[in-house]
């Protein structure tokens, strides 16, 4: 065994994940990024938010993401940036490119799957029209403003309501550009709500809920795009058409978790989440190899997905040093009315410390609202909420005592009568 | 002077290019873009068709005949992707099992091997995912898919480095004919040339015109397509028509030599270079392809695009001599199966010019080979010793694809080389994957920046005016801090 455990991705959730076992008691530790520098995304996330919860205090993305790469600079975990992990094997070998180490082979005691996740395309959606310059999912461009320091355009019409979208709608316009309508098919924003207000109607920009582009001209570059209301079905509706003269359409319609490593391993997978299936512990369908981050569910803040990676990193380290976990009894977590997804999907009860925690989303919007879980017919938890929205992540914390031994527990949201 | 100018480099252009190339001649091919292989040559379905499709004793049935057995050997030759799959025609009723014995019939007189009808169970046996309604097929062996650009780009550098002259972002304005030949004026100066060959696609109808009389005319057709991720990419094995329509055709579902999954074609009058897509277009090919393969996951798709086909009014390929202007040879009308025919086509223009006149002396010094590094293809070892060499092929720039900065940088300094994003993308495959360039095209960006020494700032995605970038940040951009 080269190592005791190799972290595919040095973003949020892998930074979290191998300082949490290092801190556990693993010393051969290897992360393997293959960017060029630490960190991920929250590089480019120059904008600050980040690390209210887990810092207790408001940081940008790149010093939230310097904290851990400190805190790691203390440890003896190696990372290899650069370096494109091409294949992993069930009994953990892993493959990897780079320009120092060439084409390698190391192999490891476990794995833990940390591979983010990436933007939904123009192609995902299948916008109609001319396929001109100045179409951007709303990271790339990002990317281009925060990292390369160019601008990707002046006029601007944003089709979606994500975070990153809001988030670039605000930055385009601290740079000068015109955001001209941010659009959004569902009847509400896919964002945070304080992304709303702080990125939008601070600035002006108008929201269209309830729309779509449904037309793209340009002959090279990006001239005008028409947006359409929908109906329920979000379908567009004809006649309602309007367009703006604009030379720039950014994308930001959704996330997809990047399992192509994971589905190559035979991972069981989540068509719910598109991510692994995971334990309480973080523990995918095979043994020994964690998942944690936005590989397994996108989240809404970073500060969660460090919580989490946490957990996987403990686990992991708890593998090696003291064996296999129990693996029965078993419950299976599934969705009940109005939740989309479920995490972990499955929980052996001998395997919970004190307490379990659910992640899950709301599949529409709620004003006062009951969580309710369920061992098969009865009730054995409730919780109630002001305010849910499919664009905010929403977790509750279950007592140990409360788990039965096995068989199946929902969650489900309903609304309360004020 | 040159003995003969091309007008047009896509893949006829290139495949006449190439063809001539052999000989002791001059060679000018014209390519009005700022890239080859840019038209319909890089949006249609990439099959080499059979052969059992066009009527018997057209020059569209000779020539795909004979380019679809040219192209097998073609692109051993020079390394582009090429395989033979083979392709069945489904039939759903009488009507479309009447219709495969006219195909049978047509592809035997054609000369196409191998033809044979099918049981909807042999069918199904051979191609599991097909619909249950399938009553029977048509199964042609020697139906191929292939690189389309790639087989372009091959063959023109493949001329050029056999001392052919390419001149791109050349658009011909004017042609007259002087003493010895013609005068071809452009938007990048004069140039002079006995013989002119015309591949302008859906331009040809204007090109002819500029000196001669009509002859034809061009009829652009769009086909709109769905490019679906890898994971789809097994969803069928062979390509998979429907009957033809009168609409062509009909819409196939095809693997492509990239592990993607094809989808499409429409047909729809359009403008010459009107390649969007459209929603009832979109929705054509969801629904009929789902009455061949009912399990496509269209949600899979990383990628919509349309071509369009450069048919003419004449009910076959136009290579011939133009009848008003002696000495300007025409390869228009070159509608599907072109690609196909392409290298046939190109081997008849070079006999009608010896015919009239051109003398065709072979090079004693040809080099018939080229040969492009494709990183994954190699042995674990074969990658360390070339990481050890240069260690860019150990930098992975497209993560979809697994293309190495070394590959990049490689295509930069090719015989053709790119200037643009999709340029690059169609010499390696950068930016073709799931994340459509998401991650790569700023690394691609600035890498055609470095290496061309460019302001990123004028790296286009494709022709001149496609612009990325429009200045740089405050305080940042290559200036910054």
């Amino acid at each position: 065994m080269d190592y005791e455990l190799i972290v595919i991705g040095g973003g949020p959730a892998g930074l979290a994940a191998a300082y949490a076992a290092w801190e556990k008691g693993l010393r051969r530790i290897l992360i393997l990024e293959r960017d060029r520098e630490l960190g991920g995304i929250l590089n480019q996330c120059i904008h600050n938010g980040f690390g209210l919860h887990r810092f207790k205090e408001e940081l940008t993305g790149p010093e939230y993401a310097g904290r851990y790469i400190e805190m790691l600079k203390a440890t003896g975990v190696e990372a290899k940036t650069d370096t494109m992990v091409l294949q992993i094997t069930q009994d953990k070998c892993v493959s990897f490119l780079n320009p120092v180490d060439g084409y390698r082979t190391v192999r490891a005691g476990a794995v833990i799957l940390a591979m983010g996740c990436r933007e939904r395309t123009r192609g995902a959606i299948s916008i109609p029209g001319a396929r001109c310059s100045g179409i951007f999912t709303a990271g790339t461009a990002q990317r281009f403003l925060n990292i390369e320091g160019y601008l990707v355009g002046k006029r601007v019409v944003i089709l979606g309501s994500g975070d990153i979208g809001l988030i670039m709608a605000r930055r385009m316009t601290l740079e000068g550009a015109k955001v001209l309508a941010c659009v959004e098919l569902m009847p509400y924003s896919g964002g945070l709500n304080r992304n709303i207000v702080q990125c939008l109607r601070d600035y002006d920009i108008p929201l269209y809920l309830s729309h779509t582009v449904t037309d793209i001209v340009g002959k090279q570059r990006l001239e005008r795009v028409t947006i359409s209301a929908v109906d329920a079905d979000r379908r567009p509706i004809p006649g309602t058409e309007q367009s703006f003269d604009c030379d720039t359409l950014l994308l930001s319609v959704g996330l997809v978790p990047e399992n192509e490593l994971s589905r190559q391993m035979d991972v069981e997978m989540d068509r719910r989440t598109n991510g692994p299936v995971v334990y309480e512990n973080m523990e995918t369908g095979v043994e020994g190899v964690f998942a944690c981050g936005n590989v397994v569910h996108v989240h809404d803040l970073v500060d969660f997905v460090s919580e989490e990676s946490s957990r996987a990193g403990e686990a992991a380290a708890r593998y090696i040093l003291e064996g296999e976990t129990a693996k029965e009894p078993l419950l299976t977590v599934e969705n009940g009315s109005a939740v989309s997804y479920t995490v972990p999907q499955r929980i052996r009860p001998a395997g919970v410390d004190k307490n379990v925690k659910l992640f899950f989303r709301v599949n529409r919007v709620f004003g006062k609202a009951a969580i309710r879980v369920r061992a098969g017919e009865t009730q054995i938890a409730c919780f109630s909420r002001e305010h849910m929205a499919p664009g905010e992540m929403e977790s509750v914390t279950l007592p140990k005592t409360l788990l039965p031994r096995g068989g199946v527990l929902t969650v489900s949201v309903e609304e309360v009568e004020a | 002077m040159d003995d003969v100018i091309i007008i047009g480099c896509g893949v006829v252009g290139a495949a006449c290019a190439y063809a001539l190339s052999r000989y002791e001649l001059n060679v000018t091919v014209l390519e009005a873009g700022s890239d080859i292989a840019a038209g319909t040559t890089k949006a249609n379905s990439a099959i080499i068709h059979a052969g059992y499709d066009p009527v018997p004793g057209t020059d569209m049935a000779k020539m795909n005949l004979e380019g679809s057995n040219m192209a097998g050997d073609i692109c051993r030759r020079l390394d582009v992707p090429y395989e033979r799959v083979g392709s069945l025609v489904l039939a759903f009723d009488d009507a479309d099992l009447q219709c495969l014995q006219t195909l049978l019939k047509r592809g035997q007189t054609n000369g196409v091997e191998g033809l044979k009808l099918l049981s909807g169970e042999e069918t199904r046996a051979m191609e599991p995912n097909v619909s249950g309604q399938v009553l029977g097929a048509l199964w042609a062996p020697t139906a191929a898919i292939i690189n389309p650009w790639e087989y372009c780009l091959a063959m023109a550098e493949t001329a050029v480095k056999n001392g052919v002259r390419l001149r791109r972002n050349c658009c011909v304005t004017g042609i007259r004919r002087e003493q010895d030949g013609f005068l071809v004026t452009t938007t990048r100066g004069e140039f002079n040339a006995k013989y002119l060959i015309n591949a302008a696609g859906v331009h040809a109808d204007a090109v002819h015109e500029l000196i001669g009389e009509k002859e034809f005319t061009i009829c652009p057709s769009r086909g709109e397509y769905y490019l679906l991720d890898k994971c789809e990419g097994q969803r069928v094995r062979h390509v998979i028509f429907q009957c033809p329509g009168k609409e062509g055709k009909g819409i196939l579902v095809s693997p492509t030599v990239h592990g993607n999954l094809i989808v499409g074609p429409t047909a729809s009058p359009c403008a010459p270079e009107d390649v969007s897509n459209t929603a009832e277009g979109l929705r054509q090919v969801r629904e009929r392809a789902l009455k061949s393969v009912p399990t496509i996951a269209f949600r899979e798709n990383i990628r919509n695009f349309a071509g369009v086909r450069a048919a003419s009014d004449i009910p076959d390929f136009i290579v011939r001599e133009s009848r008003s202007v002696p000495g300007f040879f025409q390869a228009a009308g070159i509608c599907s199966p072109g690609l196909s025919a392409a290298p046939s086509i190109a081997k008849r223009l070079t006999e009608l010019l010896a015919r009239s006149g051109l003398e065709l002396r072979e090079k004693t010094e040809y080099d018939d080979s080229r040969r492009r590094l494709r990183f994954t293809r190699l042995s674990d070892g074969e990658k360390n010793n070339l990481i050890a060499k240069d260690p860019r092929f150990g930098r992975v720039i497209c993560r979809c694809e697994t293309i190495t900065e070394g590959e990049i940088v490689a295509c930069l300094h090719t015989p053709i080389p790119p200037y643009s994003i999709n340029g690059v993308k169609r010499r390696v495959g950068a930016g073709m994957g799931r994340c459509q360039g998401g991650f790569c095209s700023p690394r691609v960006q600035e890498i055609i920046a470095r290496e061309l020494h460019m302001d990123p700032v004028d790296v286009m995605l494709e022709e001149e005016g496609s612009y990325i970038l429009t200045g740089e940040t405050k305080g940042g951009g290559k200036n910054g801090l």
